[in-house]
């Protein structure tokens, strides 16, 4: 079969039964273009920006577990790519970014449109090729495509030159040998997990604390982690990454930990005895001051990523591994010794958790004048109740308060930046997540100033005419940027006003999508469910209280049990070394 | 525990371009000091190179510094020689000196005492080669100095185990 390079590209994508691909065209992709044009295997979703691309391809990929695969030009496009990029990197999302090039003999003249795509992208991918050669096309492509969504998934780029993509070969499709230089591991040392085992039915303050990773292992995984929980009557918390994985209703989840997690989430870290962490890297934001990080308790750490042991908090008993074959181990494994723990401490420990699950730590208190952005929250839950919706957030206060306000009843219905924590994120997201699935509903939970950094895709919105509701927290102000100036710079509020805010209506309309505005509590409910009942895009302009700040908080350079729980909780928030932690 | 150890990593990697960007720019991403670093192909026939690199660390450190060289997607295997038991290490030094009368003559009985071999000579220069440990080397230098040393070249360590076992199968 005679084939040209971007023949051989796109229908190496469709073996890999790629079936779309978010992209935007220019001059080093034209013949990669020409040959979508051509087919009909793969759809292909034009953007209007490529990190909306990228971000539109996380969204895809994490509502779906399956890869996300982008298409841009080079230089320009290359490196607007770069921030998405970064962020699937620091949130393990499986992606496939294809980067045009200039022709092999143009490379390093400083050529029109050239940019050392895989130099910048060395430190924000999995991995990167660049491929000179049309005969190694075809493998490039499925290693690359292999690498992004084994062991611990994340980005990879492949940059092919225009002239790779305009030769022509006689193609037979090879066989990929495995690799030999990249093995990621599946299951754990027998020993190990048998250790692990004999430290948690020894437990009498044992705690779960669990992450993306088990998103990432596939909808087996929350299922064995849910089974685990319910054998063991275990209490877990579960990390911004993880939500979804063990239900909301789980009557053992204790809500999301970390800075701003529930005060029972935190409290039981700190004291507890023996800590089981599932697919979860103990990231700074989780366990505030590493010096007071869970003192006196035995550290059980699951993870495909072998590095992720012992990085920030030193392991007792690792479990290297993919989590679905580690806690189907280890659920075999107590069930044949018919263990558990003994019920009387464990009744202790739970009556100490229900003590500290009284505080009732997310209540706040509400107004029937102003819209609180915590309300809203609620109110759309209650609206969601059933519908298997799909969320994506912005980053920001109403980021935390989506998390902390909303349920999650299923992996995949929860994507939001965590590591990078990408403004602008949130909305190009959306559409990926609605692209995927185009019956569910999916509402992006933006701040007013994120929504602002990718609004272009509108355009993309308008383009596609999908269902897609932005319900934006608008407190005009980079609300989070506040709270820390509040707390830490004596209140001067810097640049953190989001002035000369368009009126969203009229944006929306702009772009022949319904727009709405809500500014009265009373009026919230029946506001909400005209938005869901819309058979169409909505932008929702929901009015809420300026000056509201996210609690419960860990003040800077503070312990999980030393957290603030309210304004008028006079706790202090900083404290000179914290500062320096922040 | 926390204590700051040298140790010397053994890294066979894949002979494409850009391995050693990748292995170099990890440790300056992540913070980690290299003493040093040498790297040559040393298998034409699986196009495999050999990166001999020596950081200095806690126990916290040398580990993760092993794990996220693992990560490399064109790292073979990574073999930390302080964990595999003895290990020789080498590294090859050139030296110039430029002199004449007594200390030309000085320098040539110290280049004797050492073992070093004079591979280039002018009328008022040697060039010196020598191998040996860092420590070796620099005792070496420092001997040079005042005997009118005007240059000096020298690789980072090249390592390898005693014994008969060998890092890849042949
Ligand atoms: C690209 C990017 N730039 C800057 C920041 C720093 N930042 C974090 S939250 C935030 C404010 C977000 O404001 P908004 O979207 O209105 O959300 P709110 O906090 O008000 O809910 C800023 C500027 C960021 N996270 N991402
Ligand atoms: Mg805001």
């Amino acid at each position: 079969m005679r084939l040209s390079g971007s023949e051989i590209i796109i229908k190496t994508l469709a073996d890999l039964n790629v079936e779309v691909i978010f992209g935007y065209p220019g001059g080093a992709v034209l013949p990669i273009y020409d040959a979508i044009f051509k087919q009909n295997r793969i759809r292909h979703v034009l953007v209007r920006h490529e990190q909306a691309a990228v971000h539109m391809a996380e969204g895809y990929a994490r509502s779906t577990g399956k890869v996300g695969v982008i298409l841009v030009t080079s230089g320009p496009g290359a490196t607007n790519a770069v921030t998405g990029l970064t962020d699937a990197l620091m949130d393990s999302i499986p992606l496939l970014c294809l980067t045009g090039q200039v022709p092999t003999h143009l490379i390093g003249t400083d050529a029109f449109q050239e940019a050392d795509t895989v130099g910048i992208t060395a430190s924000c991918t999995k991995h990167n090729y660049l491929v000179k050669d049309i005969e190694d096309l075809e493998s490039t492509i499925a290693e690359g495509f292999y690498v992004a969504r084994s062991g611990r998934p994340g980005p990879v780029v492949i940059d092919l030159p225009k002239d790779v993509q305009n030769s022509v070969t006689n193609f037979k499709s090879i066989k990929v040998k495995s690799m030999a230089s990249y093995k990621p591991a599946k299951k754990a040392k027998l020993n190990n997990v048998k250790l692990a085992i004999d430290a948690i039915v020894k437990a009498k303050k044992p705690i779960i604390y669990s992450g993306g990773g088990v998103i990432n292992s596939g909808t087996k995984a929350s299922r064995l982690l849910t089974d685990l929980v319910d054998y063991l009557n275990i209490p877990i918390t579960q990390t911004l990454m993880g939500l979804g994985a063990v239900s909301a209703n789980n009557k053992n989840f204790l809500g999301m930990l970390g800075m701003h997690g529930t005060y029972e989430a935190n409290m039981a870290m700190h004291d507890c005895d023996v800590m089981l962490c599932v697919g979860a890297r103990f990231d700074d934001r989780i366990t505030g001051n590493l010096k007071y990080f869970s003192p006196n308790s035995k550290k059980i750490h699951i993870d495909i990523d072998p590095s992720s042991i012992n990085k920030n908090v030193k392991i007792d008993i690792p479990l290297i591994g993919d989590c679905y074959y580690i806690l189907d181990m280890m659920l075999k494994e107590f069930k044949l010794a018919k263990s558990k723990i003994d019920k009387k401490s464990l009744n202790k420990w739970w009556n100490t958790i229900n003590k500290w699950q009284k505080k009732d730590c997310l209540s706040f208190s509400d107004s029937d004048k102003i819209i609180k952005p915590q309300k809203a929250l609620q109110v759309l839950n209650n609206e969601l109740k059933g519908r298997d919706a799909f969320i994506t957030t912005e980053v920001g206060q109403h980021q935390m308060w989506a998390a902390q306000y909303l349920d999650f009843y299923k992996p995949n219905r929860w994507m939001t930046s965590g590591g990078l924590g990408t403004m602008g994120y949130g909305f190009p997201a959306a559409i990926g997540v609605q692209v995927a699935h185009p019956k569910k509903p999916v509402i992006c939970v933006a701040g007013e100033a994120s929504f602002l950094m990718n609004m272009q895709e509108l355009s993309s919105l308008r383009q596609l005419n999908i269902p897609v509701k932005i319900f934006i927290l608008n407190n005009e102000y980079m609300g989070m940027v506040r709270q820390w100036q509040e707390f830490f710079h004596g209140g001067r509020y810097a640049e953190s006003y989001t002035d000369s805010l368009p009126d969203f209506i009229a944006l929306a309309n702009s772009f022949g999508i319904k727009g709405m505005r809500v500014t009265d509590p009373n009026e919230l409910k029946s506001s909400i469910n005209e938005m869901l009942d819309h058979d169409g895009p909505v932008l929702m302009d929901v009015c809420v209280a300026k000056m509201e700040n996210v609690f419960p908080m860990i003040p800077a350079g503070a312990a999980h049990n030393e957290m603030k729980l309210s304004d008028k909780d006079d706790k202090e928030t900083q404290t000179a070394e914290g500062l320096a932690l922040l | 525990m926390n204590d700051i150890n040298t140790h010397t990593f053994s890294v066979i990697v894949d002979n494409k371009s850009g391995v050693l960007a990748r292995v170099v720019g990890m440790f300056s991403a992540r913070g980690y000091n290299i003493e040093s670093l040498t790297v040559a192909e040393v298998d034409e026939d699986r196009n495999l190179s050999r990166v001999t690199v020596m950081v200095t660390g806690t126990t916290m450190v040398i580990e993760q510094i092993k794990a996220q060289l693992e990560r490399i997607v064109p790292v073979r295997k990574v073999v930390d020689l302080n964990n595999e038991g003895s290990f020789v290490n080498r590294e090859l030094l050139l030296v110039k000196v430029k002199a004449k009368g007594e200390r030309r003559v000085e320098s040539l009985r110290v280049a004797d005492i050492f073992r070093a071999r004079v591979i280039d000579s002018s009328n008022q220069s040697f060039v010196f080669e020598l191998t040996g440990s860092a420590k070796k080397l620099d005792a070496f230098i420092k001997l040079m100095q005042p005997l009118g040393l005007v240059e000096v070249s020298r690789t980072g360590a090249v390592a390898i185990l005693r014994g008969e076992k060998a890092l890849l199968k042949r």
